[in-house]
This record gives structure tokens, C-alpha cells and sequence, in this order.
């Protein structure tokens, strides 16, 4: 069984892209934002806690020494802290709207709970335990997480994937689970429930996207240390400016030294940092993949090997008939009317493409089977592997090779030499050659083939680009393996996969050094996803799978993979940018600010004030706001994440590095004029 | 021959040599550091000091040998300065006082010789060969050493072993640095270097005054003091004395021996890596940052605004007329950015931007191309700082020769390279914060600070050389120095090896199109930029109280 609903094929694609960030948002998180100002949370980001302190500084300074420059400074470094603290609440915000959809189908349910004398107790859905069998029916609300035990119905999961289209959730094999608040459709099931009040699936999914679970991953932690490193030697370089600043003869107000402090110290990084990983999140969230951890993200930007599943990520679903080839002296009109008929009762995806393919390339309407009402169906099974009809005194029959070769023999016919070379060159050629036969005679070889996903060969050119090596794995043999591997353009395959050689392969590459990523929705995935550095359960698959796996996707997409990819690669480049942008900003700071405080003492320091700032007063200040300004500016950068089209890695750095390094450099120069421009009109700036 | 001319030859006569060599002196290192075998003298060492020496050490034990090596080599310096006079060959010398013996104790363990003390006033010649000369070359050794161990974490995987110090201290000493000095003590000595035990001659000069010159083993200790990049001058002038460097080909020599280490390790690194590409790159970060701070610091002292000065053909003052303008500059880049600390000309006269130039090419944190080893692992972390960021700009957890850099590397990396800027900022802040510490400064107005300043950016990097107007002995300058220079070494020291550790435990992760290739121009040119970002930031509000301020005005 599969979904109902149709899996999309690979939608070509430019950049990663994420919900539309709007301004309101801004006034709407603004009280979240000030409440936010408390130093306990605020200590956990060290950049933002020494701004912090210095606008208190700042303040004490100056109610005991009031003055417009004081005053101005100390209401920009609280602005500071503010426009960090709404980035953070713009962020959370969007996910707080996604939560509280999902809480409203978290209503109290009544299950219908099976006792063990066979009898039913309606319970509250909160007092259901791990092992407790309950029965649902259509057009119930399934009350927790479980397995289906016992039979088959359709289920609406639109709760939480927002696909509308409902869903065959049966017991045994690997669509037996079901999630709690959804609805059954139709029939009855009996499911045991598997997760505990609280626990469930949605109960994951609300604190995720609240970023209530949200802890710091392994590569923000690095770069937070890198980033409290450059606070405290700016914090050493500025407290120890003051002796020297003495001896100048140029003493400092607490005021100019702690405004020196906050425009070095990497504020703009450090305002944005939680806004990035929270906003990284959100963005699988959109595309309906659940990130159980944001270790999981940022490893999925690091993996080097993807291991794909032919079906359903490379090949549309199923086989399909491409060529009808007619033996020696049989016309292709008698071959596609013979293999039309025999496929009339087949119900199986191949047998409905041969009677597309007679209807679209050889002009064969459609029979009503109706009209063959005397026909006798000979139904494929696993013994003759073959099906046909017997109608009108015709014997037609179709299957595979050897199977209808015998047939014919034991009919008292041969086949023609022909006909078993075009069945060899279909099989090597990856495809399968079905026969069809009338009677005694051979009438020709039905080509099947795996139809690969239109521009899935592009993306696999984007991920060789981005370094990423494909693996397909199928069940097929290794001669069609590499057919279809080498017409979707995978750097490699596993054939003949069981789950022991998924295993073996994972563990193969990551002792290499190299992290893996797979999608897989069977119980017997479940070790395989649980070992890869990146597993991706199907919504659709067993909760065996979902639990192993750190990432589940609700669409049941598998091509989604490479989607997550490059999200987690976007969500480093993002960190990366800015933190770069911040650090270059120093550099026209210091040339505003160093001037402006010591060109009293040596007039000879003039020389630095490139930018021709008009006062000392005016170019301090124009730094502070520039400072904070540029919060507010990268919010929305932060939110959407930069730029990312996929390339080697020497080109992304180029790139980034122009964009974001050099344009570090000389954005705050233009911008520190610009405000200087109007600050100095300010009474007592200028 | 015009004197510009004849030092642009120079200078190509020295970038030629040290061309040269790099290949099969780096090969050479390499050999010598990996080989599996020892020589019959080298374990009669290890017989005597009681080694195993095909122990390997995990990073915890290196760095233990490292620190107990260093201690025992601090207090042993120490007790032969105190009782000096009661050695032979005192020549009559007190012993030091114990401050100063302090200093001087760490500071030459340290590989920073920084001196407060007069070379031929104060030692006789058992303190100077057997105390100083030694740790001359052990020092330089130890520093070799760590490299060694942190190209290890770089090359090896799965393994928390990075080879054993007494090892490679003992084959650095006897293959690498005695073969070298030998062969170059000898050619100074030809070239007029003066290397004899005759105490101190006093004649009658030509006024009928009288002098007393005195004499001593000065080769020996000249060439070990250039190529350890040590830099503690035998006599007080340093190598502008006529003893340590007589003329122009000694200086060429000097200025070779003073870099060669440095650069060629670069080579040894892309050898044991197994990857010279690698190496070229660092080498490219070193060099290319090198050669345009000491073009520049050449431009500024030809360039001196005062009339006087440009009638001379430059600034003459505190510089040799026998090295003459360029070639003074030259040796002042050299022996600032590789934490050599010998002087041929007096930094303190040098333009305000000269001395500048030579101030930043310490804060740069000594790897440009820094002192033996202490230079290679100072770039190294560089290198993965820029790693780092560049990792993340290109959308991947950041990788360097295959290891990842996670949290526990930064940590690391970060605490290197807070140490010599908190070491620099705090030793340069309490001076000026206090009476005793602005006392010993000579001069007034920016180019005091600068003194300081220059005192503190010299110990804190183990570089050794001095703003000569600064009276550092004092019993403040001795005690916030030495704790500078200990400090400033074996913390560095502690953050590299645990690093190394670090690296030696990961796989290495294969290289593919994503991971961003680090022998590339670009990753070249991405890590010259945070070197001089990073220092440049810390450094400029100081930099501009002082040479910049003294320049501007």
C-alpha cells in the first residue's frame, strides 16, 4: 500500500527559499522582546549580556552626569540590546503560530479503550499507557501514537501534514502507524498505543517549532566561543585604553569607552545568532520536515553521501511499458492486440502502462471487458509468472521470459532465436522483457523500463557540485542497477539491497570520515536510519522508523533529502556571513571613533577621520546607531538565510567573501557618514 | 655602487638563499623528525637520561615534558647566573641579582632573550656558553618540537599519541640546529666574528686614553642566537656590536640563519602532512605578509621627512654605517617577526613609523614566519581560524587537512589567541596605570608609550628585542616581564599540544568538491586578512597613542 497521495516529482528548483518575513512582525514581538531584557536570559548570549552591562553603565553615568551626547549614547545601546532581544522574538514568533495550530487539534479525545476480557471502557485520550489497545472508527480522533494491530482504514492526516488527501494505515508491515489527532476516514482499526501522554508526536512537534527544546548545536557553540574570544579581548583592549588614554592626556568618559566597547565586540552576530538557528528550524518546519534536533541541520549541511532508494526518489513508482518489439514475421499490430487483451484484468501499475502505450503509440482503442464476456482470466501468480486470457478459442498469455518460453514449448511451438536475443539485450539493458504468446507462437517482447523522475539527474549534478556523492540503493539485480543508475546519473549503487548491506554500506562510509544521509520508512530501515548521521523517517512509515530516525518528513517525500541538505548548509553559510560582516564593520568604527577620541590630545589623529565626520560627539554616535541600525537591517537576512545556490566550495567562499567581507568593509563607512549627516544636526552633536 | 642598488642585491642574495634551501633543508627536518632510527649518540642520551625512546606520548605527557623540561631548565639557568662568581671563567663577575637572574633565567628559556642586562659587564664565559649558548639551542628545540607534535594531531588519525619530546628534542639539537651552527659558527669566524677565551684586553688608543675590549666565545653563540631565533646578544649592542657582526656579508648571513628555520618548517610541515601544497600556503601567508611589512619599514626609514635625515639618504640615527639604511630595516623585520629579538641597528631611533612596523610585526603574534616551531604553530591556528569562518561561509562544519574544527578545537584555538594580547594588554595597562611603570620610560609623549608598549609586545611574543630608551631594570619591569615571557610561552605551548590531542583522535574526513581546498590562493589570501584583522583590531587604539600619534604630529 502506498499513499493515496500522488508523490510529487522533483520540482526544479533555484534557491532555498522560506516564508516571507513581515515588518509588523517587528511592533507585534516587541513586548516579547523587552521582556526578554532579563539578565538572566540574557546571559546566555555572552556578546549581547556586555552590551547589556554597558547600558547600564552608561545610564548610571548619565543621571550622575547628564548631557544630550550621554543621554543619546545610553538610549541607543538599550536599543541595542532591545533590537537583539526582537530578532530572537521575531523568530520565535513564527514558530508560536505553528504551534498553536497544531495545539488546536490536541483536544480532549475519548478513546475506547480494549480491556483484556475483550469488553471496551471509554477513557480520557491523557490517561491512555504505553500497551493500551484502543478501538477507533470512522470518524474518530485517533487518541495517541501507535501501531495498528488490527485491520485497515483510511486516515486524515491533514492535522499534521497539511496534505488533505487521506492515507491507508494497515496492521503488519510498514504503514501501521498512525499519529495521534488525526481522523479516521473509514473502517475500523485496533491500535496500541506507543507513546505516553505528552510524549506524542505532535506533543515533539509543538515544542520544537516553539524552539522550547531548543538547545545550542556542536557548530554554535564553536562559534559562539570564537565570538565571546573577541569580546573579551575588546573588552581588555578598552579597559586598558584608559591608562594610556591618561597618560595622553586624552582621559575618557565611561560614556566614549563603553560606546568603543559595543560598536567592537561582534554585536551584529550576536544579536542574530539565535534568530538564524531558530529561523534554520522553521524553515524545514515549512516544508514539512521535522528536525528532532538542530544537531541533526547542521549535519545534514555537512554530509558528504547520500543514499537514495531507487523507488519513489529516482523512478517514479513503478515500472512502465516504453517499446512493443514483434518477433520474426508477427506484425506490430498483432503483437499490441495480443498484449493489449492479455492485460485488459491486470490491475497492476505494468499492466495498465501496456494498455496505455497500445492505446497512445499503435492506435489500439480500449476494449470494454464487458464485451469479452465468455473470456476466461488466467490471473498472474507466483508459480506460472504469467497472465493471460483464453477468449474466443485464443490462448494469449504474457510474463516472463522462461515462464511463457515453456508455456509455448509445452503449447507445442519454439520460440525464434530472435525473440530470446531481444529478451537478453532488454534485460542487460536494465529493463525487463515481458513475452507475449498465442497458442504455440511467439508474438513479441513487451519492453518495461523504471521511469526516472524528470531533472532528477540535474540535482544530482548539484550535489556532485556541492560535493555530495549519490548512492542508489534498490532491490533490483546489478544489471538493471546500473542501467538505471547510470540514466539518473548516481555516482554509485547498492543492488540486491538488503537491509544488512545498507547497514554495512553506512558504516562503510563513515569510517571513511564521511557523514550519510538516508530516508527509509520500514521497520527493517530502522537500524540503517538510526546509524546514518542524517535518517529521514516517512511520515507514512512504522513508528520503529520515526523513532530511529532524527528527522521525519510529513509529506513522505523522499527527494525532500536533498531539500535538507541545503538547508542545513544554508543555515552555516547564514552564521558564517554575518559573522564576517561583523567582524569588517570594525574597521570603519574604529575610524570614526579612534579619531574622535584622541584628536584633542594629538590634532595630528585627524589624518584618520577619513569619512570627515563633523564632531567627536557626532562620530561616536553615529557608530552606536549604525550599530544597532544594522541589527534591524539583517533581520530579515537572518530569517531567510543568504543566498544559496549550490557550487564547489571554493566558489561560495568567493562569493561570500566579496559580498559579505568587502561589503563589511565599506557598508559602515557609507553608513557612518550617512548618520552623521543628521546626527550632527542634533543640538549639541554637532 | 649606489647603496640602494647594492641592497636590493642584497636582499635578492637573501630571498635566492633561502629559496635554496627550503626544499632539502624542509625535507631534511622532516627526515630527521620521522626517521625510526637513532644514532649510536642519541641513544647513548636516551641511555642517560633514562628514556624509552620508542615510547610514544599521549599530548597530557608531551606537554608534562615539556613544562618539567622548562621548569628545570628556569631554575638551572637561574642557580649558574647567581653563582657565576664562583664558576671558572668568571672573569671576575658578581653574580646576578636574583631578580634580574629571574628574568634573564625565563627569558632565555623562553626563546624571547630579552636582556636587561649587559652582556660583557655582567657575565663571565660559563654563564654565557654553558648557561646561555645552551639554552639557546634548547629553546629553539622546544619550540620545534611542539610543531612537530601539532603536525602530528594534523597527520595522524585514530591515535592519542604524538611522538616523544625527549626524542625529538634530543634530534632537533643534534641533527638539525648543532650541524647548522657548526657550519656557520665557522663561517662567521672566517668572516671575522671573534671566538676566543681572552678576557678582557685593555689598550691604549690613539688619544692616549685607555679602553678595555673585551673578548670571548662569541661566534659559538652569535650563530645559535640567529638560528634559534633567540636573539640574546653576547655583548649588550647586540649584533650591531663589530664582534657579533663585523660587515655586510656576516649581516646577509645573520639575516639568513635568522629565517631559515622559520620558513623552511613550512616544507617539513607539507612533508610529514603528506600534502606540500599545504606547506606552500602557509609559506605564501608568511611570506607575503613578511615582504610587505619589511618593504614598507625600508621605505619609511629612507623616507624620513627631516631635512637632516634625507641629506644623510635616510634615517642614520641608531643605524651602522656599515649596513646602512635598507639593510638595517631589513634585519629589524627579520628579527621582529620571528621572535629573534637581536638588533643591528637600535629600533628606538628608527622612524615613528619604522618602530611601528616593527612593533605590529610582533603583535601579529610572532608567525610571520615566527620563531622555530612557536612561528609554524602560531599560523597554524591561524589557519584555522580562517578555516573556521570560511568553513562556515561555505555551508560546512570547517574542516582542516580532513579534521573537524568543533567546540573543543575553538576552545582551544580561542584561549591561544586571548593569551598574548590579555598577557600584552594587562602588562602595558598596569605599567602606565602606575608610578614605578612610567618611571623607567625615557622619552616623553607618544614615543614613551611606545616603549612600553614595545616592552610588553616583545615579551609577551618572546621576541627579545627593546625600544632601547626603556629602563627595564627595575625589580616592576623584571618580575610583570618575566611573567610575561613564561606565560606567553608555555600557555600557547598547553593550548597547542591539547590541541593536537584533539586533531590526533579524529579520522580525516576524505576531500570532496565541498570541502574548501586550503592550499588555494584564496584560502592564502582569507588568512593573511584575519591575522591582520585580528591583530589589527586589538592592537590599533594602542598603535595609535603611539606610533601613530608620534607620526601624525
Amino acid at each position: 500500500m502506498t499513499t493515496l497521495a500522488p508523490v510529487p516529482e522533483v520540482v526544479p528548483h533555484g534557491r532555498v527559499s522560506s516564508g516571507v518575513f513581515e515588518p509588523r512582525a517587528l511592533l507585534t514581538s516587541l513586548p516579547e522582546a523587552l521582556l526578554k531584557l532579563d539578565p538572566r536570559q540574557m546571559w546566555h548570549n555572552p556578546v549581547m549580556f556586555v552590551v547589556l552591562v554597558g547600558a547600564l553603565l552608561t545610564t548610571v553615568a548619565a543621571i550622575v552626569e547628564p548631557s544630550a551626547f550621554a543621554w543619546w549614547i545610553t538610549v541607543w545601546l538599550w536599543l541595542t540590546v532591545v533590537f537583539a532581544n526582537l530578532a530572537e522574538a521575531v523568530a520565535e514568533g513564527r514558530g508560536r503560530a505553528q504551534a498553536a495550530s497544531l495545539r488546536a487539534t490536541r483536544r480532549d479525545t475519548m478513546a475506547r479503550r480494549l480491556d483484556s476480557d475483550g469488553g471496551e471502557t471509554t477513557v480520557a485520550a491523557t490517561e491512555l499507557r504505553l500497551g493500551d489497545r484502543v478501538v477507533c472508527e470512522a470518524g474518530d480522533i485517533i487518541p495517541g501514537d501507535g501501531d495498528v494491530v488490527d485491520g485497515v482504514a483510511s486516515v486524515d492526516e491533514s492535522a499534521i501534514t497539511g496534505e488533505s488527501a487521506p492515507v491507508i494505515r494497515e496492521s503488519g508491515g510498514d504503514r501501521s502507524a498512525v499519529t495521534g489527532g488525526t481522523k479516521v476516514l473509514s473502517d475500523r482499526i485496533v491500535i496500541q498505543i506507543t507513546a505516553a501522554p505528552g510524549h506524542t508526536f505532535i506533543d515533539r512537534m509543538i515544542a520544537l517549532v516553539e524552539g522550547a527544546s531548543r538547545q545550542k548545536t556542536p557548530n554554535e557553540i564553536a562559534l559562539n566561543i570564537l565570538l565571546s574570544s573577541l569580546t573579551i579581548i575588546f573588552l581588555l583592549v578598552v579597559m586598558t585604553l584608559q591608562p594610556l588614554a591618561d597618560y595622553s592626556g586624552a582621559t575618557q568618559s565611561v560614556i566614549v569607552l563603553v560606546a568603543l566597547l559595543v560598536c567592537l565586540i561582534p554585536t551584529t552576530i550576536g544579536a542574530l545568532l539565535s534568530a538564524i538557528g531558530i529561523a534554520g528550524m522553521d524553515r524545514l518546519v515549512q516544508r514539512n520536515v521535522l528536525a528532532m534536533s538542530g544537531r541533526a541541520v547542521e549535519a545534514a549541511g555537512d554530509v558528504s553521501t547520500l543514499l537514495l532508494d531507487k523507488t519513489g526518489t529516482i523512478t517514479l513508482g513503478n515500472r512502465q511499458a516504453v517499446e512493443l518489439i514483434p518477433a520474426p514475421g508477427v506484425t506490430i499490430e498483432q503483437l499490441a492486440d495480443a498484449a493489449q487483451l492479455s492485460s485488459l484484468a491486470d490491475e497492476t501499475p505494468e499492466g495498465r502502462s501496456i494498455v496505455v502505450l497500445c492505446k497512445d503509440q499503435y492506435g489500439l482503442r480500449a476494449r470494454d471487458e464487458g464485451a469479452l464476456l465468455h473470456a476466461e482470466w488466467v490471473p498472474f501468480t507466483a508459480q506460472t509468472r504469467m497472465s493471460g486470457v483464453d477468449v474466443e478459442g485464443r490462448k494469449v498469455r504474457k510474463g516472463a521470459a522462461g515462464a511463457v518460453f515453456a508455456y509455448v514449448a509445452s503449447e507445442g511451438g519454439r520460440t525464434p532465436p530472435e525473440v530470446s536475443a531481444t529478451v537478453d539485450a532488454i534485460s542487460s539493458a536494465g529493463g525487463t522483457p515481458l513475452v507475449v504468446s498465442e497458442g504455440p507462437a511467439v508474438l513479441g517482447v513487451v519492453h518495461l523500463k523504471d521511469v526516472v523522475k524528470t531533472g532528477i539527474r540535474e540535482r544530482f549534478d548539484e550535489l556532485r557540485r556541492m560535493g555530495i556523492r549519490t548512492v542508489m540503493i534498490t532491490g533490483d539485480n546489478p544489471m538493471t542497477a546500473r542501467a538505471i543508475a547510470e540514466e539518473a546519473g548516481v555516482d554509485d549503487f547498492l543492488a540486491e539491497a538488503t537491509p544488512e548491506d545498507k547497514m554495512a554500506l553506512i558504516k562503510r562510509e563513515q569510517e571513511g570520515g564521511r557523514l550519510v544521509a538516508m530516508t527509509g520508512d520500514g521497520t527493517n530501515d530502522a537500524p540503517a536510519l538510526a546509524q546514518a548521521d542524517v535518517g529521514v523517517a516517512m511520515n507514512t512509515g512504522t513508528s520503529a522508523a520515526k523513532e530511529a530516525g532524527n528527522m521525519v518528513d510529513l509529506d513522505s517525500n523522499p527527494t525532500k533529502l536533498i531539500d535538507i541538505v541545503e538547508i542545513g548548509k544554508q543555515l552555516l553559510i547564514t552564521r558564517g556571513a554575518l559573522t564576517t560582516f561583523s567582524v569588517a564593520n570594525d574597521i570603519a568604527k574604529y575610524f570614526a571613533i579612534i579619531p574622535a577620541m584622541f584628536v584633542v590630545a594629538y590634532p595630528g589623529l585627524d589624518a584618520l577621520n577619513v569619512m570627515h565626520l563633523s564632531s567627536p560627539n557626532s562620530a561616536i554616535l553615529s557608530a552606536v546607531v549604525f550599530n544597532a541600525l544594522v541589527i534591524i537591517v539583517l533581520i530579515p537576512l537572518a530569517l531567510r538565510g543568504v543566498r544559496y545556490r549550490p557550487a564547489s566550495a571554493s566558489k561560495l567562499l568567493s562569493r561570500n567573501l566579496w559580498i559579505y567581507g568587502l561589503g563589511g568593509i565599506i557598508v559602515p563607512f557609507v553608513g557612518i557618514k550617512l548618520l552623521d549627516l543628521l546626527v550632527s544636526r542634533i543640538p549639541g552633536m554637532g | 655602487m649606489n647603496a640602494t642598488f647594492g641592497a636590493v642585491l642584497q636582499v635578492l642574495v637573501l630571498v635566492l638563499a633561502l629559496g635554496l634551501v627550503y626544499r632539502p633543508f624542509g625535507d631534511y627536518m622532516a627526515r630527521s623528525l620521522e626517521s625510526p632510527r637513532h644514532t649510536r649518540v642519541e641513544r647513548g642520551i636516551y641511555r642517560i637520561i633514562g628514556v624509552d625512546s620508542s615510547a610514544d606520548q599521549r599530548w597530557s605527557v608531551y606537554l608534562r615534558s615539556v613544562l618539567a623540561f622548562s621548569v628545570v631548565s628556569v631554575l638551572a639557568l637561574y642557580a649558574l647566573l647567581r653563582l657565576q662568581a664562583y664558576l671558572p671563567y668568571s672573569l671576575g663577575r658578581e653574580g646576578m641579582p636574583s631578580l634580574q637572574s629571574l628574568n634573564t633565567a625565563v627569558s632565555f628559556v623562553t626563546n624571547t632573550n630579552w636582556q636587561s642586562y649587559s652582556g660583557e659587564a655582567a657575565l663571565g664565559y660559563t654563564a654565557q656558553m654553558a648557561g646561555l649558548a645552551v639554552q639557546n639551542f634548547l629553546s629553539a628545540a622546544v619550540g620545534i618540537a611542539v610543531a612537530v607534535a601539532l603536525i602530528r594531531g594534523l597527520a595522524r588519525t585514530h591515535t592519542d599519541r604524538l611522538g616523544n619530546f625527549w626524542v625529538d628534542l634530543t634530534r632537533i639539537t643534534i641533527r638539525i640546529l648543532l650541524p647548522v651552527a657548526v657550519v656557520f659558527g665557522i663561517v662567521l669566524i672566517l668572516n671575522g666574528v671573534v671566538q676566543n677565551f681572552a678576557g678582557d684586553t685593555t689598550i691604549t688608543t690613539l688619544t692616549g686614553g685607555t679602553q678595555t675590549i673585551p673578548g670571548g666565545p662569541v661566534a659559538s653563540q652569535e650563530v645559535i642566537k640567529e638560528l634559534g631565533t633567540n636573539g640574546g646578544g653576547f655583548y649588550n649592542a647586540n649584533s650591531s656590536h663589530p664582534f657579533e657582526n663585523p660587515n655586510g656579508l656576516t649581516n646577509l648571513i645573520e639575516i639568513f640563519l635568522i629565517l631559515v628555520i622559520p620558513f623552511s618548517l613550512t616544507r617539513t610541515f607539507g612533508r610529514i602532512v603528506g600534502d606540500l601544497r599545504q606547506g606552500y600556503a602557509i609559506l605564501a601567508v608568511m611570506a607575503s605578509i613578511w615582504a610587505t611589512v619589511t618593504g614598507l619599514l625600508i621605505w619609511v626609514e629612507l623616507n624620513h621627512a627631516g631635512p637632516a635625515l634625507q641629506l644623510a639618504g635616510g634615517a642614520m640615527e641608531g643605524k651602522e654605517v656599515r649596513f646602512g639604511v635598507p639593510m638595517s630595516a631589513v634585519f629589524a623585520s627579520a628579527t621582529t617577526s620571528t621572535s629573534t629579538g637581536a638588533v643591528n641597528s637600535m629600533h628606538d631611533s628608527f622612524t615613528a613609523y619604522g618602530g611601528g612596523l616593527a612593533l605590529f610585526n610582533m603583535t601579529l603574534g610572532e608567525v610571520t614566519p615566527g620563531g622555530t616551531g612557536s612561528g609554524l604553530y602560531g599560523m597554524l591556528v591561524a589557519a584555522i581560524v580562517a578555516v573556521f569562518i570560511a568553513g562556515l561561509m561555505v555551508g560546512r562544519t570547517p574542516e582542516y587537512l580532513g579534521k573537524k574544527i568543533g567546540a573543543r578545537e575553538m576552545k582551544l584555538v580561542a584561549l591561544y589567541i586571548l593569551t598574548t594580547p590579555t598577557l600584552l594588554l594587562l602588562g602595558l595597562g598596569a605599567a602606565m596605570a602606575t608610578e614605578t611603570g612610567r618611571a623607567a620610560i625615557l622619552n616623553p609623549g607618544p614615543h614613551g608609550l611606545s616603549e612600553v608598549f614595545y616592552g610588553f609586545a616583545s615579551a609577551s611574543n618572546n621576541n627579545g628585542s627593546a625600544f632601547a630608551g626603556l629602563g627595564a631594570n627595575t625589580d616592576f619591569y623584571n618580575i610583570a616581564l618575566a611573567v610575561a615571557m613564561f606565560l606567553g610561552r608555555l600557555l600557547p605551548i598547553c593550548f597547542v599540544l591539547a590541541l593536537a590531542g584533539s586533531l590526533a583522535q579524529q579520522g580525516k574526513a576524505p576531500a570532496s568538491a565541498g570541502t574548501l581546498p586550503t592550499y588555494r590562493p584564496q584560502f592564502v589570501l582569507l588568512t593573511v586578512g584575519v591575522i591582520l584583522i585580528v591583530a589589527g583590531l586589538t592592537f590599533v587604539p594602542a598603535l595609535a597613542l603611539g606610533p601613530l600619534a608620534e607620526g601624525l604630529s
